[in-house]
């Protein structure tokens, strides 16, 4: 057997694959995150528990609408986009403008009303989603076996991190979403419609979420608790790459998901405080994040 | 006077939190008029333009713009009315480039310049224009603060210190820049401490202190009030 640093190569494949595969949720979630906290100045704990509704909305399309997974990759983000515009305008409006904790508060409780509700309506134990038929099956790429699906998600993860970013980076609308985040005031005083903006943005920062939540059914159950499992990974993530940093959050989510992966072939008992570590470090030395603007 | 005032404020106050900052500004600047503010430092001058476009939304009193009552509108509907504001800290975004920079505010009326004609107005723009806005000097950033508002058709322009902690080269061109714009008809309202460079533009005055305007003049009064000026200013 082929070994590399005295690991099996296939299994050294295979967890960077469970990075990369982990990464992918994790550049999804925390790149929402970081325009919500960019642009609201909200840390939207909520995120975890909107990533879960996005799995459930799936779950329960099909089970009752028979909304099949492609379907469900285009309106489950609407749905749970809908559900932020809500959010947004009914509570986080009434607390903008005051110190961050008080929307973090406010999205934990949140978090708390929304998990709760499908922990007592669908109890804790996971539902299954199965992954579309296209998708299923693996293919044999000579040096490791890889489950179609597992690949169609990195892949589509990209694709969706990539569009964010063009949008933000290099459109009009994304150029009025930088200067919001960096001068409200003044935005305003140009007469652009900044809180429509700010509603818009949550609404496409939770989308993500719901998004993240369909391409997750297929490989975890479907479970109220999905969300709190790995929003605390995604908090990390964040602060790594930088608060409010686009590029940052996605880089950072890929290249923590891929360093986790390593760490459980080369010292398994570290790999669930491996990205903790690495935010500790991070915070010491660059508290501004490894993308942050340091100001 | 011009006949109709096309910018008119009155009994203006405002507050900043608990502090009350304004106290009675009245005011009033006439189509194509080019009209000063002066005062010392904490006058109200730069209070009284944030009041003006919205930013500053604790206050009083009466603003109109034409027919358009500007009290009564959200914040981003003010400068629909037609205004254009050049903050006294410039403004410029960090994280838009130039050109994304002199995109950034929407159009609100008709006639504005192109984007070609800002150019040939402003070069250093041209030559700059996928920098990072901050990246500019302070003159050329105060160009493109200026440039970018031409672009909306904001006939109104309201310029907040324009000249603050230039070169005199700079602060020259920007006279001519104000200069050709005053010419091209357009209705400005100028905060500047530099009363020598205020003095060869504008039509009229307005002396504030303490939060209110306490006297007024033209500029063909300027050599009879020049020593009331100077105890004004403490120059």
């Amino acid at each position: 057997m082929t070994t590399i640093f005295g690991v099996p190569a296939a299994a050294l494949y295979g967890q960077i694959l469970i990075g990369l595969i982990n990464g992918s949720f994790y550049a999804l979630l925390s790149l929402g995150l970081a325009v919500i906290f960019g642009l609201l100045n909200v840390i939207n704990f909520a995120h975890g528990a909107l990533y879960m509704l996005g799995a459930f909305t799936a779950w329960l399309g099909l089970q009752y609408f028979g909304l099949n997974y492609w379907a469900a990759l285009v309106v489950v983000p609407i749905v749970v986009g809908l559900f932020g515009i809500v959010i947004e305008r009914l509570a986080l409006r009434r607390i903008s403008g005051l110190d961050p904790l008080y929307g973090l508060l406010l999205t934990f409780g949140l978090t708390l009303v929304i998990e709760g509700l499908f922990r007592y309506w669908y109890g804790s134990s996971g539902q299954p989603y199965a992954p579309p038929p296209q998708l299923t099956g693996g293919v044999n790429l000579g040096f490791m076996f890889l489950p179609i699906y597992r690949g169609w998600v990195v892949i589509a993860s990209v694709i969706v991190c990539f569009a964010t970013w063009y949008v933000i980076e290099r459109t009009r609308l994304g150029a009025y979403l930088r200067a919001a985040t960096e001068n409200p005031a003044l935005v305003k005083a140009f007469g652009i419609n900044v809180p429509l903006l700010i509603t818009l943005t949550y609404a496409g920062g939770v989308a993500l979420a719901g998004f993240a939540g369909v391409l997750a059914a297929p490989i975890y159950q479907v479970s109220p608790l999905m969300g709190s499992n790995l929003i605390i990974v995604v908090f990390a993530v964040v602060v790594v790459g930088g608060m409010g940093s686009i590029l940052g959050a996605i880089v950072t989510g890929y290249l923590l998901g891929v360093l986790e992966g390593l760490t459980k072939v080369f010292y398994p008992p570290a790999s669930a405080i491996v990205i903790f570590v690495v935010m500790a470090v991070v915070l010491l030395v660059r508290p501004a994040g490894l993308f942050g603007r340091g100001d | 006077m011009a006949a109709r005032p096309l910018l008119e404020v009155r009994d203006l106050e405002a507050w900043y939190g608990e502090s009350h900052v304004l106290h009675g500004v009245t005011l009033s600047v006439g189509e194509g008029e080019t009209v000063t503010l002066i005062g010392r430092n904490g006058a109200g001058k730069t209070t009284t333009l944030r009041a003006i476009v919205g930013i500053l939304r604790k206050r009083k009193g009466v603003i109109r713009l034409g027919d358009r009552d500007l009290m009564a509108l959200a914040a981003h509907r003010v400068a629909r009315a037609g205004l254009g504001y050049v903050p006294e800290e410039r403004g410029i975004f960090a994280s838009l480039n130039v050109e994304e920079n002199l995109l950034l505010p929407p159009h609100v009326a008709d006639g504005g310049m192109s984007v070609e004609d800002i150019y040939r107005l402003f070069p250093n723009l041209l030559e700059r224009r996928k920098s990072p806005g901050t990246k500019l000097s302070g003159g050329e950033q105060q160009m493109l603060a200026i440039a970018r508002i031409l672009r909306t058709g904001a006939r109104v322009l309201l310029l907040d210190e324009p000249t603050e902690g230039l070169a005199p080269v700079i602060v020259q061109r920007i006279g001519e820049v104000i200069r050709t714009l005053k010419s091209l008809g357009y209705t400005i309202l100028l905060v500047e401490q530099n009363f020598r460079f205020a003095a060869k533009l504008a039509d009229r005055f307005y002396v504030m202190e303490d939060g209110k305007v306490i006297d007024g003049f033209r500029a063909d009064e300027l050599s009879a009030k020049s020593e009331v000026l100077h105890a004004y200013l403490g120059v």
